[in-house]
């Protein structure tokens, strides 16, 4: 296995005609990790991510996962080398039953083609079924059990981002990123969420790369934050450099109220 | 599936079996050849679901992916004897001029041939902007339509090709419709079918679950091309003759009204769908004829009406049957039996009253 990092991002810039929605990020994720990316509304994480799933091709910088250039590839390229991905207004399948939203995320490690598989060949079969054993397991882990066959859509809402993350996970990833996955829960919810971050993180051998607005779920979980401002990179280390910080405290002041 | 399901299956195609000797011994040549039409437009409706409904892509090229279909199996069953009767104007290309080819060689090779011009289209269109598969579809099928009135040496041009054999006969017909309604219904219950669905509802999620969408969408594409060129194989057969008018593009809107009156997404409202329309269209043919009434002609009788009300039906469904007969749903053993049962229940509800 490589030594460096998991995902490296090299200096990478996202322009939308005169609008710099990320400037110059550089990032390291080390395998076994869990680092997140934090920052006001419209700072440019989104877009962070969009550049490292290939939603978006930088404007300038280049990203490596496990040493390799990735830049410029189609998400679903990327999505198969083991890069997984939430989105932040949840996208599922909205129409599908739970358990086909899983099963459809198993497809890109199908090896057999249209025709064995329309014909039901023996190894077209064996997959299938392995597939669907797969799929069945991750939604036992995520508690959806009861849900399998009722359409996406009709789950309450925390369900829905936890069948994201289940779904995300179908495609066998090595490094998952979140786009804000506690966005709309209550502090237990939330509490709950980070213990079951961490637990699918052992138990899947993940390195977890996320997205966040809850402070108190970034600074338990996190071994590393990055903070963005205005698409530039204000900060970075561990939760209490990053929480002492005099221009993150600004960013945030200058943004929320609350705050 | 369960066993009083398979049961049930068996016995369903049992049935069909008796009713194709029934109907070949006993019903005459005109309801034969519209029940022969319902089973090609059944083909013709579901290929075009696959694409539009279940891939959520918007194709308008069926009737040219059929007129290849139909004229592969025109030019290459037409027996080499009758051949210079039929090419009176020009001879026939020396090149295929004595290339006959059993039917079923020639009928596989239109369906072929119509996959293979779905890649020409698909590849450039599909790859980049998948809202431009209409416009270019249908200049497809327009343009298909006007090179094969041109190509007088291989199609005949205008005069179109006579006497092709008729060996698509009921067995043959729907023989052929079973096999493709089986083939894509395991298709779509496939993992590929499911991959369909996913970009239907959503690409970008779809994208990211790293389903490859050009590869995906070319694949239902051309699957669904092959089996219009196929109907339209078996639809030359069965007339024994083609012509270059038969297949302008208007007919797409046929296969278009059938898979939205039977629901985008579903196979069974589709066959069901396309029984009703087909026959319906036979029943409307006297809206076509001047009719007059005490001697006094009404004048809105009169070629093109079918049409109009036609068009009226789809936007009826469009505006208020958004869903059309099945939405996506699939008509199955179970429904029935609630429906049985239901029923069954009402009227021992009215013996005890
Ligand atoms: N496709 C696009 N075209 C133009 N501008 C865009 C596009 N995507 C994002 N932006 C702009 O880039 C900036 C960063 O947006 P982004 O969605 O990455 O922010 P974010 O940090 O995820 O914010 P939030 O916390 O609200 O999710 C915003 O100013 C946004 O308007
Ligand atoms: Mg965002």
């Amino acid at each position: 296995m490589t030594q460096g990092p998991i995902l490296e991002t090299k200096s990478i810039t996202m322009r939308f005609g005169g609008v710099v929605a990320v400037n110059n990020l550089s990032i390291e994720v080390n395998k076994g990790e869990i680092v997140a990316l934090i920052g006001p509304n419209g700072a440019g994480k989104t877009t962070a991510f969009n550049m490292i799933t290939g939603v978006y091709t930088p404007t300038s910088g280049k990203i490596y996962y496990e040493g390799q250039d990735i830049t410029g590839l189609r998400p679903d390229q990327i999505t198969e080398k083991g890069i997984a991905r939430t989105f932040q207004n949840i996208r599922l399948f909205k129409k599908l039953t739970v358990f086909d939203n899983v099963l459809i995320a198993c497809h890109l490690r199908l090896k057999s083609n249209f025709l064995t598989a329309a014909l039901r060949f023996r190894q077209y079969r064996r997959e299938e079924q392995r597939m669907r054993e797969q799929s069945l397991e991750l939604i036992k882990k995520f508690g959806l059990e009861k849900y399998k066959d009722d359409i996406a859509s009709s789950l309450p809402y925390g369900l829905q981002r936890r069948l994201e993350i289940a779904r995300a996970l179908a495609t066998q990833p090595k490094l998952l990123l979140l786009d804000e996955p506690a966005a709309g829960m209550n502090p237990k919810e939330t509490e709950e969420l980070s213990a079951f971050i961490r637990e699918i993180k052992d138990e899947y051998n993940l390195t977890v790369f996320l997205i966040e607005h809850h402070m108190d779920l970034v600074m338990e979980i996190s071994d590393r934050i990055y903070v963005l401002d205005f698409g530039e990179t204000i900060a970075k280390g561990t939760a209490e450099d990053v929480q002492n910080d005099p221009r993150v405290i600004e960013a945030y002041l200058g943004v929320d109220d609350n705050a | 599936m369960k066993k009083q399901d398979k049961i049930l299956t068996v016995i369903l195609l049992a049935a069909l079996f008796i009713f194709l000797i029934i109907a070949n011994l006993f019903l005459d040549a005109y309801i034969k050849r519209v029940l022969n039409l319902c089973a090609i437009y059944t083909i013709l409706a579901l290929s075009m679901n696959l694409i539009n409904g279940f891939t959520g892509l918007f194709s308008l090229g069926h009737a040219g992916f059929m007129a290849i279909g139909a004229y592969c199996v025109g030019i290459f069953t037409l027996p080499i004897s009758v051949r210079p009767a039929n090419f009176y104007i020009e001879p026939m290309h020396p090149a295929i001029a004595n290339v006959e080819l059993p039917f079923f060689v020639a009928l596989l090779l239109g369906g072929v041939l119509a996959a293979f011009f779905a890649f020409l289209i698909g590849a450039p269109v599909l790859r980049l902007r998948d809202d431009y598969l209409a416009i270019a579809t249908l200049g497809f099928s327009e343009i298909i339509r006007i090179v094969l009135t041109n190509m007088q040496s291989i199609t005949n041009g205008p005069l179109g090709i006579k006497n092709i054999p008729t060996t698509a006969n009921m067995w043959w017909i729907y023989g052929v419709t079973l096999v493709t309604v089986i083939f894509l219904v395991l298709l779509i219950s496939s993992s590929y079918g499911r991959a369909f669905k996913a970009i239907r509802e959503d690409e970008i999620a779809a994208q990211a679950m790293g389903i490859n969408l050009f590869r995906h969408k070319i694949l239902s594409f051309m699957i669904g091309a092959f089996f219009a060129g196929i109907a339209g194989g078996l639809y030359a057969s069965m007339l024994s003759t083609v012509d270059p008018k038969n297949f302008i593009f208007t007919l797409t809107y046929n296969f278009l009204l059938i898979i939205v009156l039977g629901g985008m997404g579903s196979v069974s409202g589709t066959i069901i769908s396309a029984y009703i329309v087909t026959a319906g269209l036979e029943i409307m043919r006297f809206f076509d004829e001047p009719l007059s009434i005490f001697g006094v002609s009404i004048p809105l009788f009169r070629p093109g009406l079918r049409m109009v009300i036609f068009s009226i039906c789809l936007m009826i469904i469009v505006l208020f049957f958004r869903n059309g007969l099945m939405g996506n749903k699939e008509l199955n053993w179970d429904m029935l039996r609630g429906l049985f049962s239901k029923r069954s229940k009402r009227i021992k509800g009215g013996e005890a009253r």
